[in-house]
């Protein structure tokens, strides 16, 4: 009993710590980030992290003063110290060392299988709006926004209606890219010839950071985009002013696009034409054709 | 908790029937023939890991054709059968090898080997006709990723075979030059077992790659 | 005739690689020459580069690890100052020669620092703790570590001669298929891993069949010592994920050379197999690196803390399931690939499943010093050191392995810091303890302490303020690999980082003057018992260094810590053990073989980088020439007379009465 309530003693004092250090951090990220969410899923995924942070600290930090205190008390000059030389074994020792872990982790493993589940990015996050359709194409070195039902396309700037899911597909015209958005959770991978979905939410207003998490070659520091959360009403003018002005994503907008090596302005078309991304999946990485000059690709 | 010594214990270790009293973990370095033999056995593992790396590729590969031939298309199986069979009685050659080897008759080993030789050669020359006939028809590796996936395991097996030629022949060499020596001995042992390998492995890509291909 | 290679191959517009190859030329010439003048070759060539010897192969290639470490080092202190620089701006490192930065500090520490030290000190250490004379292979032994060398010698001639892949260190294709890196770094990667795979997969074979086949009378597997078992796990796990490695390389090899289509984005290539597959192989080798770490930190521990290791067969059946468990969750490096929650799900727990018997051996290593007497050598400062660093290290793994937190912290520099915080706590730390721990075995000294404790605070101070700040980063939503940034935010905390890296450049150089300070006062620090730190598994029975043979008759093991209970029996008694029989034995002849096959497998791979077909065919003709030759010698081992060996173990008896306070007559 008494046992079970040091140790209970314990977990509590190290949650403790583990909130000060939770806190430290974020003090520290004055930088929005992965802790600062902005929508659900984002939210959904800072309290597993934390959590399990928490429950790992209970047996992290007494293990960390377990081993500096031995190291410290058992010194060869200590004459306080009793020398044990020949004890090694011990079967409750040995019980409890497997156990200890083993707890823990079934306990963890049981959040993440939850976990997994209930955030699994293909499910769609459920709610009574309807969600918006976004197609996202990445290419070297942006971001392609297709809003297939309001008829207009972005480069690297992303804009979204405040309390309404957004039902992504993703795919790559190049190589491997991830979609990210940290504040507002999940990244998936963009690959080319395939199509990821992701479900996000942004509850509140503002300009969220967005990136590739994946490296995909030189230009890859500039791969960022803007993430736009505005409230439905603005969305829907957005998209309304957007609409017959600019020009026409087509096939040849498009592979134009795809062809240069950099990254670009976020911009916007008018129009788009159909079947586009269903296009962009099919030639996956087609016009991107790389050359060398004795063994070298930069002279 | 040193242990008491094990080989003092009365009666000896009751669950080491048959082995005397000390148990086999503690009697000492292994004799070089074996410790030889282990190894290469080590080493033959490590090869299967090696094909299956490349069996596992070919059947996530097996169905993306990309428009173009499928096994049934282009397996033609009774050149397969020959292959097979050819492989089979050089491995049949190689083990009269091995017997030649323990009888110490060198003129046994080397006509036994000769023969080993033979066939092998006969089992890669299908394989070429059988590459050469499909590139030319224009399914090479390129065609697809099936294709790609095939060659590439057909292909790797072909090259096993081909050093294990390269290998054969400088056994025959050695032994014609210096007699069984211990050392080549063992060496003839390790090869006869690469050999073998070579149609266990071989019996699972006829069986994968061939037999299913055209079925499906 | 010269394929793809021509002037314009070397990149004369940049002074970087150019300076830094030139310097490296210098100091290499400089002391070949030194080494020339001094009329060291003779001695070089018969002692050491053809030696078969396991001490000195181990000893070559912990030698090659810590140059190696040196290169690798140099290309972190360049990112990590490129990225304190490059707020808003392009730094000094373009985007091209970053990312050739990048890539090369990962494929170098990995495979040519980690893996080499791991794969010397196990040589080293692992037939003297086993009590026989050699491992199962000596000239093969000799072979992996030459072809280990020749990998090492192309990724470093990409430096000047061409480009190295800019691909990140686990190449992922399309990126690496030729249509996106036409140019030859990617094949320098292929042909330099697959060369030192090769030496790789030998010694895993032959470290294999030595524990399991060659082990001194009386040596059961529940009496050898613990990093005898970590080597045996690590080195099944080398046999059975080294192939995959092979073959993944190979069908990229394949698309890049012949136009196959394994991972091609057209005509049903699938890159997705290809990260399955390189995992398949990467996850083991993280476990590759570290088991073995984890058996010097049992040995220094148990040593140092003058104790038995705590719950040693609890600590084998730990080791095995890592070994079982590592190759099921490869799967947790792609969560964000999109598998499903049943898949990810299933990874993650059996990933976390791994921290169980990971978290049993940090208790048994903690409950190994409690009770004990604890001397704060310096390998034993690195092994506390470790305990508490690297269960941090391992905590954040365990949250990475949750699926819906690794979606956010995914590739970001939390993970950078996560398994540098593996990494270095564990695995050089691991190598740094077994350095100076078996120093004074393989050179008769031992290393000054004082330098070695430096060296360590400077390390441990440096590896917090490096890595630290980087998990802040990470949860900031900072991503690895990048060139520059626009978040000014973040560049305090790359600053803390620098000077981290900073911290860790003075522990290299503390641990450099270590090694001038020690060889000065060679004297002083000599070993002249064979056991300078009471140790208590068979390395230390024989001499500081010991014969060729390691010893003159193999020892007859009767319990655990074999050389412990024959030193307690000894004092007790106040007699050495009986003079046993000596007889005469034969040793294997040191053979070029190696240096040779070297010579030849570099001439392929750099022949196959830049096409030159011919020199690829010559080259492998030599290397199959220099096996046939090898094969024909008619002389391979020499005898030691029984004469010999006694008067070898005379010496040897004398030293350990001496130790003991026995009188020297003891010995007859």
């Amino acid at each position: 009993m008494r046992v079970r309530r040091q140790s209970r003693v314990r977990f509590v004092a190290s949650s403790r710590i583990a909130v000060a250090a939770t806190a430290l951090i974020l003090l520290g990220g004055c930088v929005p980030g992965v802790l600062d969410p902005a929508g659900p899923i984002g939210a959904g995924e800072r309290t597993i992290l934390l959590n399990s942070l928490v429950i790992m600290l209970g047996i992290v930090v007494p293990t960390i003063i377990a081993a500096a205190g031995f190291a410290w008390w058992f010194r060869a000059g200590n004459e306080k110290a009793t020398y044990r030389p020949d004890w090694s074994y011990s079967g409750k020792l040995e019980l409890l060392v497997w156990s200890v872990p083993l707890l823990v982790v079934i306990f963890l493993a049981g959040m993440t299988w939850i976990g997994s589940h209930q955030l699994d990015p293909f499910r769609p996050i459920q709610s009574t709006k309807r969600p918006i359709r976004v197609q996202v194409v990445s290419l070297n070195w942006k971001w392609v926004f297709i809003y297939p039902d309001q008829g207009v396309a972005t480069v690297n700037r992303l804009v979204m209606p405040i309390g309404t899911p957004v039902n992504f597909e993703i795919t790559s015209g190049t190589v491997m890219n991830s979609f990210f958005i940290p504040q507002l959770g999940s990244q998936i991978y963009a690959m080319p010839g395939m199509r990821a979905k992701l479900s996000l939410q942004a509850d509140r207003p503002g300009s969220y950071r967005g990136l590739s998490a994946h490296y995909s070659g030189e230009g890859f520091a500039d791969m960022v985009f803007r993430a736009e959360a505005v409230s439905p009403a603005a969305f829907q003018s957005w998209a309304q002013s957007l609409r017959g002005r600019g020009g026409l994503l087509d096939d040849r907008a498009y592979l134009a696009l795809a062809r240069k090596e950099e990254t670009s302005r976020p911009g916007y078309w008018g129009s788009v034409s159909p079947n586009l991304f269903d296009a962009a999946v099919a030639q996956a990485g087609v016009p991107v054709h790389k050359v060398e000059h004795h063994g070298r690709e930069r002279l | 908790m040193s242990a008491a010594p094990a080989h003092s214990r009365p009666g000896g270790d009751p669950h080491n029937l048959g082995h005397g009293d000390v148990p086999i973990s503690e009697r000492g370095p292994a004799p070089k023939r074996i410790v030889v033999a282990y190894g290469f056995w080590i080493f033959l593992l490590s090869d299967f890991i090696l094909f299956s790396g490349f069996f596992a590729a070919y059947a996530v590969l097996a169905k993306e054709t990309a428009g173009g031939p499928a096994g049934r298309d282009i397996f033609d199986l009774p050149l397969v059968a020959w292959e097979t069979a050819f492989l089979l009685l050089s491995s049949f050659a190689c083990g009269m090898a091995a017997i030649a080897t323990t009888a110490k008759s060198v003129r046994w080993f080397q006509v036994s080997m000769a023969v080993t030789a033979l066939f092998g050669a006969a089992f890669l020359a299908c394989e070429l006709y059988e590459f050469v006939h499909l590139i030319g028809e224009g399914n090479g590796p390129s065609r697809s990723a099936f294709l790609s996936a095939f060659f590439a395991l057909v292909g790797c097996h072909g090259l096993h075979v081909t050093l294990g030629m390269l290998w054969l022949t400088t056994m025959m060499a050695q032994v014609w030059a210096k007699g069984f020596r211990d050392d080549i001995v063992r060496r003839i042992a390790c090869f006869a077992l690469f050999w073998h390998a070579l149609d266990i492995i071989w019996v699972a890509l006829f069986t994968v790659v061939y037999l299913l291909g055209s079925a499906a | 005739m010269f394929g793809k290679l021509s002037w314009q191959s070397i990149p004369w517009e940049e002074p970087i690689p150019l300076v830094a190859a030139s310097v490296v030329l210098l100091i290499g010439a400089g002391v070949l020459a030194w080494v020339w003048r001094r009329g060291y070759v003779p001695y070089l060539w018969r002692e050491w580069i053809t030696s078969v010897d396991h001490k000195r192969i181990g000893i070559m290639y912990c030698i090659f690890a810590m140059v190696m470490l040196l290169r690798g080092f140099s290309d972190a202190l360049l990112m990590r100052s490129q990225q304190a620089m490059a707020m808003g701006n392009e730094g000094y490192l373009p985007p091209d020669h970053y990312d050739q930065v990048f890539t090369a500090h990962g494929v170098i520490m990995i495979f040519f620092v980690a893996m080499p030290f791991m794969i010397g000190l196990m040589n080293f250490a692992v037939p003297l703790q086993l009590g026989v004379r050699d491992v199962a292979f000596p000239t093969l032994n000799n072979v992996s570590f030459w072809l280990t060398a020749s990998g090492a010698l192309l990724i470093n001639i990409s430096l000047v001669v061409g480009e190295f892949a800019k691909t990140g260190w686990v190449v992922y294709p399309p990126l690496s298929e030729i249509r996106f890196s036409p140019g030859v770094g990617v094949d320098y990667y292929l042909w330099a891993l697959q060369i030192s795979g090769v030496g790789t997969l030998l010694s895993g074979v032959n470290l294999v069949t030595t524990i399991l086949k060659m082990r001194a009378p009386g040596m059961g597997y529940t009496r050898m010592p613990m990093f005898c078992w970590t080597t045996l796990a690590t080195n099944l796990l080398i046999v059975a994920a080294f192939p995959i490695l092979t073959a993944t390389l190979a069908m990229l090899t394949l698309d890049r050379y012949l136009g196959f289509h394994f991972f091609t984005n057209e005509l049903g290539g699938n890159a997705m197999m290809f990260v399955n597959l390189i995992w398949a192989w990467g996850h083991p080798e993280v476990y590759i690196l570290v088991l073995p770490a984890f058996g010097v930190f049992s040995e220094v521990v148990s040593t140092f803390s003058g104790k038995p290791l705590f719950g040693y067969r609890s600590m084998i059946v730990a080791t095995m399931v890592i070994c079982l468990l590592s190759f099921m969750v490869w799967l947790h490096h792609f969560f964000t690939m999109g598998a499903g929650a049943d898949v990810n799900g299933f990874f993650g727990v059996a990933t976390m499943i791994i921290a169980v018997p990971t978290g049993v051996k940090v208790f048994n290593w903690i409950f190994t010093m409690y009770g004990g007497r604890i001397r704060f050598t310096t390998p034993m400062l690195y092994s506390v050191g470790f305990m508490c660093s690297f269960v941090i290290g391992g905590m954040t793994g365990v949250l990475l392995a949750v699926p819906p937190a690794d979606f956010v912290l995914h590739n970001s520099l939390f993970l950078v810091a996560h398994f540098h915080n593996i990494v270095i706590p564990a695995v050089l730390f691991g190598a740094f303890a077994g350095y100076q721990y078996w120093f004074p075995k393989a050179f008769g000294f031992t290393l000054d302490e004082k330098w070695g404790k430096r060296g360590f605070w400077c390390w441990i101070t440096g590896f917090y303020l490096a890595f630290m700040p980087l998990y802040i980063l990470g949860l900031q939503g900072m991503t690895r690999r990048l060139q520059h940034y626009d978040v000014p935010e973040w560049q305090m905390y790359l600053w803390v980082a620098g000077i981290g890296a900073l911290f860790i450049a003075a522990g290299i150089a503390c641990q450099i003057i270590q090694l001038f300070v020690s060889i000065r006062n060679r004297e002083a620090l000599k070993d002249t018992t064979g056991d300078p730190w009471d140790g208590r598994s068979l390395e230390w029975v024989t001499t500081s260094p010991p014969p060729a043979f390691n010893f003159a008759v193999l020892p007859n093991v009767q319990g655990e810590e074999a050389y412990w209970s024959v030193k307690a029996e000894a004092k007790e008694k106040g007699e050495l053990s009986k003079r046993p029989k000596y007889e005469a034995f034969e040793m294997p002849r040191n053979s070029p073989t190696g240096i040779v096959t070297a010579f030849f497998s570099t001439a392929i791979g750099f022949a196959l980088i830049w096409h030159i077909w011919w020199l690829a065919i010559v080259g492998f003709f030599g290397a199959w020439a220099t096996f046939v030759v090898f094969a024909w010698r008619d002389e391979t081992e020499y005898e030691v007379s029984a004469e010999e060996a006694r008067r070898l173990d005379d010496e040897r008896r004398r030293a350990k009465a001496a130790m003991v306070g026995l009188p020297q007559d003891q010995i007859a």
